[in-house]
């Protein structure tokens, strides 16, 4: 295929100019999105993009050159200064960079996908945004947002080491929201999530979500908060729904146990993580109810793949069995120097980023409670979901994330709703309450993961259940 | 050739669509990208830019679309594609219209050398940033960028903008503690990486072995990293037009919103501001006072703002705005008079670096949470006594620079890079009667 040729020729003009790894992804992409507002139209994007990255490892450092739109000369040029770059950093040199190793392969992968979401027609994709929102505005909404956002995106992958694999990855999702403005603040209600829900599916994912059938309650929740009272300053048992647990699980736990932050590679940025290698398999970071794996196999989630981006099969990784620390998520580099098996969990954003370490699917094994049982079994809490604002240290230890909406539990019952309502923690103080689990399991996609320098949009997924934690500090203000 | 491939893309659309209206962006370039951790070079990118955008606007109906192929085959699906788009789409009646033919104040900050910097200039500005650390362990980067854009449109604006930038931010680390610097400039050789790795180091030997403090309201001098957030939040939450509209914003024009001593601008047109000097809708940029003297003064509109409002394009567009709305992205808050170092006031009261994951929880009172970061201190009478951890906050930004709550704003500004990498914040420290730490963060 002229598309690997392309890949082969950049690679082998790496090598030539003194690599002694290199690979390169071809990539193909288009992506669609539209954003309905008040009932009308307001964006339609559709964009394509055709590049190839090339990676060449020479001594401690990798060095990275893109091009767009490529030819076999232009595939070589890019070969040659992937190398050039890697040979200008030693200058300033590491420890050699060692690959862990892999299982050469020639494959291709494709996600399931039922309905091509670019093949729907537009009219049909414009009626259901601009629908919903001109319902949530006849129900009591100031501001209503709705939009789609869909991938399709083939990538072609060449290694070194003899790797040929390609990929057809198609992804897609919508939400909406109602915002009622009121005087001084503004309140809001969001549906399926805080930006929707994101899948590796077609179509049928979004058909799935009935919009329509959801969006008067959430206008109507939006105007009710201006009026609710104020989440109270006060420690309780917390009861999160499963939307914001996927937010708790990816700030606190996914990021916290990506291994380039642990060795210090994101340092300046991004920041490191409070885990200690030295502690792995030792270390509690939650209670024994908390059992979380990456696993980038599951059919649907938005951080499915069949290969990474340097050429890993996917497989699932425990990361915390039973409370213990026991697993991270890594690249072929990271894993050879922290002396892991397995990396697997590199990822790139488009042709033109650099593969780097990026979550899966991380996420809780479920447990038995539905979330009535959950309330049911509490006296005295709060039970807060769908995330509206996070922040998190730069160890991923110290949180505090808000929630759209609350309410109280009072003797097993759900009572009056609550504005405002915030949740303070530290990360294993918070998960070592963790006393309940819901069984209802969903992949929460998350389609905005911000790392790295140039910037890179990661796509992830978290299943997520509503779970329950015992003594936490909520109502934190301005 | 940027030029050429506009003016084919405009009239490929007046073949397929002659009533169409229609512009188009062509943007070439190179960035490059530096990174270093533990002391060493760990990833070194850089990347060919290429990219045509086309907007149109035809019966009514509106539809944009890019891509990064440029064969005439490629150009042509462009156009198709987006007409087919627009035609499928509901009428647009908060569409804004074409820029007129309008001239640029010129063509933009541009310095070729920084254009042509290879990987061992950056490599070279690392060097310096690590060896002037004096050992202690470093991580950062330094990027260089070109950026060339053409923007034509079917009435008649045709300009050609160029524009490179230069940034190193790192830091230095102790077992404790880390320290920061960060600058950006329009040329590389305006880069000091000695100068900044010691400062780096300085801060991280001052701030090491912290201790914690009880959380509550202290004074606070914030240096300018940390005014650079309330400064941009304060802007893209509040002076956007589309959230005053919307009702999302607290600007009031002409209320004193905040202290006299607070006065800001977007200024694009410096001679040391990052980025080309014209939007996205080919609009020139122009300086537009935001804050005069406390008082809430300007919005800044793309073209659909200010249709919607009667007002005119403030030169604001951005990629994607019709979604959020238009953004300052040149900020310069003007430095205080000559006087006395800002922690010379400072009786009791918290020195504050650099802040950190800074989150919304209400646009319209614009309270945030965030974390300090790369240092806080303790001062008493004008002096640090001692270096403090990490804290949390929750505070109203709207309320830390309201009347009466500005003590004293800084005689330097500084040129801090965007978070992101992208644009620029020129802003002194300033010194504030209170500020809301919530918490102690977890070290």
């Amino acid at each position: 295929m002229p598309e690997f040729d392309l890949a082969s020729a950049a690679v082998q003009a790496a090598l030539d100019a003194g690599a002694h790894y290199a690979d390169a992804r071809l990539t193909v992409r288009r992506y669609e999105s539209m954003s309905a507002h008040n009932g009308d139209i307001e964006d339609l994007t559709q964009d394509e993009s055709a590049g190839i990255g090339v990676r060449a490892l020479i001594g401690s450092s990798w060095g990275f050159y893109a091009v767009p739109d490529p030819g076999t000369a232009a595939a070589r040029h890019a070969g040659e200064r992937a190398a050039r770059i890697a040979q200008a950093s030693t200058l300033v040199p590491g420890a050699p960079i060692q690959l862990a190793p892999v299982d050469v392969r020639q494959d291709s992968w494709a996600n399931g996908c039922e309905i091509d979401p670019l093949s729907v027609p537009l009219s049909e994709k414009g009626d259901l945004l601009a629908g919903v929102t001109a319902t949530m505005r006849e129900h009591g909404a100031d501001i209503a947002l709705a939009s789609y956002d869909a991938w399709d995106t083939r990538k072609w992958f060449v290694s070194s080491e003899g790797h040929r694999i390609a990929q057809h990855v198609r992804e897609c999702g919508a939400g909406m929201n109602a915002t009622a403005v009121g005087d001084g603040e503004t309140q809001r209600r969001s549906y399926p999530g805080i930006r929707g829900h994101f899948g590796t599916a077609g179509w049928e994912l979004v058909r799935s979500l009935d919009m329509p059938g959801n969006a008067a309650r959430i206008a109507e929740e939006a105007r009710a908060l201006l009026s609710a009272p104020q989440c109270p300053p006060i420690e309780t048992d917390l009861i999160l729904g499963g939307e914001q647990m996927a937010l708790q699980i990816h700030e606190s736990v996914g990021h916290a146990t990506e291994l380039d932050r642990i060795l210090g590679w994101e340092a300046a940025f991004a920041g490191t993580s409070w885990l200690d290698l030295a502690q792995l398999g030792s270390l509690k970071f939650g209670s024994e109810l908390m059992t979380i794996t990456a696993d980038p196999t599951l059919p649907g989630a938005l951080g499915s793949f069949g290969y990474d981006d340097e050429g890993t099969p996917a497989q699932p990784v425990d990361i915390v069995r039973d409370g213990i620390w026991v697993g991270a998520l890594a690249g072929r580099d990271s894993a050879a120097l922290a002396g892991l098996p397995y990396g697997g969990s590199m990822r790139a954003d488009g042709f033109n980023r650099m593969p780097m370490v990026r979550m899966t699917n991380v996420g809780l094994l479920p447990g038995q409670h539905s979330l009535d049982d959950i309330i049911a079994a509490t006296d005295d809490g709060i039970y807060m979901d769908t995330n509206r604002s996070w922040s998190i240290d730069d160890r991923r230890l110290d949180f505090q994330f808000g929630c759209e909406i609350g309410w109280e539990i009072k003797n097993g019952n759900r009572g009056r709703m609550l504005r405002n309502p915030t949740y303070t923690g530290v990360s294993p103080v918070f998960w070592g309450s963790l006393d309940m689990l819901g069984n209802d399991l969903v992949y929460w996609g998350t389609p905005n993961c911000g790392k790295g320098q140039p910037m890179q949009i990661g796509h992830t997924a978290h299943p997520a259940v509503p779970a329950r934690f015992r003594g936490v500090r909520v109502g934190v203000t301005g | 050739m940027s030029a050429e491939l506009a003016g084919l893309v405009l009239d490929l659309v007046a073949k397929a669509a002659p009533d169409a209206e229609a512009e188009v962006t062509v943007v070439r370039g190179e960035l490059a990208l530096t990174r270093f951790a533990g002391s060493a070079i760990h990833q070194n990118v850089a990347e060919d830019i290429g990219k045509v955008r086309l907007r149109l606007h035809t019966e009514g109906r509106t539809a944009s679309s890019a891509t990064t192929l440029t064969s005439l085959d490629a150009l042509e699906a462009l156009v198709e594609r987006t007409i087919g788009a627009a035609r499928l789409r509901p009428e647009d009646a908060g569409w804004g219209g074409l820029t007129p033919p309008s001239p640029l104040s010129g063509e933009g900050n541009y310095d070729p050398a920084t254009a042509a910097a290879d990987p061992g200039a950056r490599a070279a500005v690392v060097r310096a940033f690590v060896d002037a650390a004096g050992g202690l362990e470093t991580a950062g980067y330094c990027r260089t960028s070109e950026t060339i854009t053409v923007y034509a449109n079917s009435a008649g604006q045709s300009v050609t903008a160029r524009a490179t930038a230069a940034i190193t931010d790192g830091i230095a680390r102790t077992c404790s503690s880390d320290g920061v610097a960060r600058s950006a400039a329009v040329r590389l050789g305006d880069l000091d990486g000695a100068a900044l790795g010691e400062h780096a180091a300085a801060r991280a030997r001052l701030a090491a072995d912290p201790v914690p403090l009880a959380p509550g309201r202290y004074p606070v001098v914030l240096e300018a990293s940390a005014v650079a957030d309330l400064v941009g939040f304060s802007a893209w939450y509040g002076f956007n037009a589309r959230a005053v509209a919307e009702g999302r914003s607290f600007v009031e024009l002409g209320h004193e919103q905040f202290d006299p001593a607070i006065t800001l601008h977007d200024d694009p047109l410096r001679p040391d501001a990052l980025g080309v000097p014209v939007d996205a809708e080919g609009a020139p940029k122009r300086p537009l006072p935001l804050v005069l003297g406390g008082i809430s003064t300007s919005l800044t509109h793309d073209r659909r703002t200010a249709r919607q409002a009667g007002a005119e394009s403030t030169g604001h567009a951005v990629p994607g705005g019709e979604r959020f709305g238009a953004l300052a992205g040149h900020l310069c808050l003007r430095p205080g008079p000559e006087g006395p170092d800002l922690l010379a006031g400072l009786d009791r009261g918290l020195l504050v670096s650099d802040l950190w994951y800074t989150r919304v929880l209400d646009p319209r009172t614009l309270v945030v949470t965030g974390l300090t970061r790369n240092g806080v201190w303790w001062v008493e009478d004008g002096r640090i006594v001692r270096p403090v951890r990490n804290l949390r906050f929750t505070q109203s930004y709207l309320d830390a620079l309201a009347p009466g709550s500005v003590q004293a704003v800084g005689a330097r500004a500084e040129s801090i890079p965007g978070t992101y990498g992208e644009g620029r914040t020129s802003t002194p420290g300033v010194r504030l009667a209170s500020w809301n730490f919530t918490g102690g963060a977890a070290d």
